[in-house]
C-alpha cells in the first residue's frame, strides 16, 4: 500500500483529494491553513478537478458548501476554532437541510487569551448542530476518518455532516506515516454521492430550509435523531468495511486498548490518547491494571460501547481536554449522564489537562494512575474534578 | 379565475402529514404561497377606482408583494389575498385612483 510521510493537515488534504470532493469553499486559520493550501496546490498542478471557492468568511465558507451539497456536489471544508464559531448558524442550516457534507476541524482553544494551541473546546461547543463528531487520534485517522465521513454522512439512512477532528500542531503540523490505498481501490469503497434530493433538478423546482409551523416542525427534529441513531449501525459497517478493505478497523465507536482485565481505565479523545496508551504499557510494567478506551465518535455518542465497559471496570478516568464552564469536562459530564439510569457505577473522576495546548505527558498519567488506584482502594472520590496542571 | 395565481391557486391544496411516518426526510417545499394567504394581516385595503386609471401599472411595478396583476381588459386588480395593505400603491398612483380604506371584519 502506498505510503507517504505527511502532516496531519496533508492527510486531510489528500483525503479530500482521494475522496473526489467536488467543491471546496474555505478560509484560512491557523492551524488549518495548511489543509486548503495543499488542495489548492492540488488543483493547480491539475491533480485534482475541484471547484475551490475562496470566501470571506467561516460562516460564507459553510454557506457555499451548503449551497453545493444540496446542488447534488460532495463538499468539504476545513476551519479551527473562531472560524468555527462563526460557522455555527450554518452548521445548524447543514444538518437542518440533511447534507452529508464533511469538514476537517484542528481543534484549538478559543480566545481569549488568544491561543492557537490543541483544546478540544471549539468543537464541543458545536455538539448540538447534528453534526456527526470523529475524533482522530493521528495522522492516519485524519486520513481514513475523512474517507470514511463521507461514505457515512452520504449513506441513504443518515444523510447528516460529519466533522472530523485533529489536534493543532500536535497532529495538525506533525509528520508521520501514513498509508494511503491506491485510488480505484478507494473509489470502490466510495463510490459517487447519490443525493437525497438536488436543486439542479429544474423540472422539479424545490424550496430549501421552507418554513415550518410549530404544527411540524417538531417531527424533522425526531427525523434528525433517527437519522443520528441509524448512523451509530452505519458508523460500525463502514468501519468493518474499511477494515477489510484496507487493514484498519474502525467498527468500534470506542477503540479499547488492554481493557479486558483493567481495574481502571483512561477514557478521552484525540491525540492524547497515543500518549494514554504508551503510558498503559508502562504502568502495566509496573504493576498497575490499567487500560485505554479511546472515544473515537463523539455523534452519536457510543452509549452501549460505554455500559458495556463501565460494567466491567472500578473505576474510569475522564481526561478532558475541554471544560464547560459552571459544570465540568464535557466528554465526562456526558459518560456519566449515560451511565446513570444502568447498572454499571464505576467511581469517575474527571481531570482537566492540556488545556490551551499544555504538554500532556506520561509522567502526567502515571500521577493520575497513582491517584486513581488510592480512590478505588477507598472506594471514595477525592474530589470530582481535579484541574491536574493548575500551578498551586 | 382572476386572480393572481389563476386556476393553480384554486386547484392548491394544503400539505398535511398525518403520522412523523409521512413527513419528508427533509423539509423541502413544505406549503406554497398558493394555499398560505398572508392578506389577512392588514388593517387597511386598497380600493381601485377604474375611472381614475390610466393603465400607467406605476402601482403593479411598486407592490412589494406582489399582489397586483393585470387584468384582461388592461386596468388592474389587487389579489386580497396575498395584500398586507402597505398602502404604497395609493401613495405612487399618479392619478389618486387606489384609496386606502379600513377593513372591517
Amino acid at each position: 500500500m502506498p505510503k507517504k510521510v505527511v502532516s496531519g493537515n496533508y492527510a486531510a488534504a489528500y483525503a479530500a483529494k482521494h475522496a473526489r470532493v467536488e467543491v471546496v469553499a474555505a478560509y484560512p486559520i491557523t492551524p488549518q491553513t495548511s489543509i486548503i493550501e495543499k488542495i489548492a496546490e492540488f488543483i493547480a498542478n491539475g491533480e485534482a478537478n475541484i471547484q475551490y471557492v475562496p470566501v470571506e468568511s467561516e460562516h460564507s465558507a459553510m454557506a457555499a458548501c451548503i449551497g453545493a451539497s444540496a446542488a447534488g456536489a460532495r463538499a468539504f471544508t476545513a476551519t479551527s476554532a473562531q472560524g468555527l464559531a462563526l460557522m455555527h448558524e450554518m452548521l445548524h442550516w447543514a444538518s437542518g437541510a440533511r447534507l452529508p457534507i464533511v469538514m476537517v476541524d484542528v481543534n484549538r482553544a478559543m480566545a481569549p487569551p488568544w491561543s492557537v494551541w490543541d483544546d478540544q473546546t471549539d468543537s464541543l461547543a458545536q455538539r448540538d448542530t447534528g453534526w456527526m463528531q470523529f475524533y482522530a487520534e493521528n495522522n492516519q485517522e485524519v486520513y481514513d476518518g475523512v474517507l470514511m465521513a463521507f461514505k457515512v454522512a452520504e449513506h441513504r439512512k443518515v444523510n447528516l455532516p460529519v466533522m472530523i477532528i485533529e489536534s493543532a500542531f500536535i497532529l495538525s503540523h506533525t509528520y508521520d506515516i501514513v498509508d494511503m490505498p491506491p485510488q480505484e481501490e478507494i473509489d470502490e469503497f466510495l463510490p459517487p454521492r447519490e443525493p437525497l434530493y438536488t436543486l439542479t433538478d429544474f423540472d422539479n423546482p424545490i424550496a430549501v430550509g421552507a418554513l415550518a409551523t410549530p404544527a411540524d416542525y417538531y417531527e424533522f427534529r425526531y427525523k434528525i435523531e433517527k437519522a443520528m441513531e441509524e448512523a451509530r449501525k452505519v458508523i460500525k459497517e463502514v468501519g468493518k468495511e474499511f477494515g477489510e478493505r484496507f487493514g484498519r478497523d474502525y467498527s468500534q465507536m470506542i477503540e479499547l486498548y488492554k481493557t479486558e482485565d483493567a481495574e481502571f481505565v483512561f477514557m478521552g479523545m484525540g491525540s492524547l490518547m497515543g500518549t494514554v496508551k504508551e503510558a498503559v504499557d508502562l504502568l502495566r510494567k509496573e504493576g498497575y491494571k490499567v487500560g485505554a478506551a479511546k472515544v473515537r465518535w463523539f455523534r452519536p455518542f457510543p452509549k452501549e460501547e460505554l455500559y458495556e465497559l463501565a460494567k466491567n471496570v472500578d473505576g474510569i478516568a475522564v481526561l478532558d481536554r475541554n471544560f464547560s464552564f459552571g459544570q465540568e469536562g464535557i466528554l465526562f459530564n456526558e459518560a456519566k449522564g449515560v451511565l446513570y439510569n444502568t447498572d454499571a457505577k464505576p467511581i469517575m473522576k474527571n481531570y482537566i489537562v492540556g488545556l490551551g495546548g499544555r504538554d500532556f505527558t506520561v509522567n502526567d498519567i502515571r500521577a493520575i494512575a497513582k491517584n486513581m488506584k488510592e480512590i478505588i482502594e477507598k472506594g471514595k472520590l477525592d474530589r470530582e474534578i481535579e484541574w491536574y496542571h493548575l500551578k498551586r | 379565475m382572476n386572480t393572481l395565481f389563476g386556476e393553480k391557486k384554486a386547484k392548491a391544496e394544503r400539505l398535511v402529514f398525518k403520522s412523523v411516518d409521512e413527513y419528508p426526510e427533509v423539509p423541502l417545499t413544505l406549503g406554497t404561497t398558493l394555499v398560505n394567504f398572508t392578506g389577512d394581516w392588514r388593517t387597511f385595503i386598497p380600493v381601485i377606482d377604474e375611472s381614475k386609471c390610466i393603465k400607467c401599472y406605476i402601482c403593479w411595478k411598486f407592490c412589494p408583494e406582489p399582489s397586483i396583476y393585470i387584468k384582461e381588459d388592461g386596468y388592474v386588480a389587487v389579489d386580497y389575498d396575498y395584500c398586507k395593505g402597505c398602502g404604497i400603491c395609493a401613495n405612487e398612483c399618479p392619478t389618486k385612483a387606489i384609496t386606502m380604506v379600513r377593513e372591517e371584519k
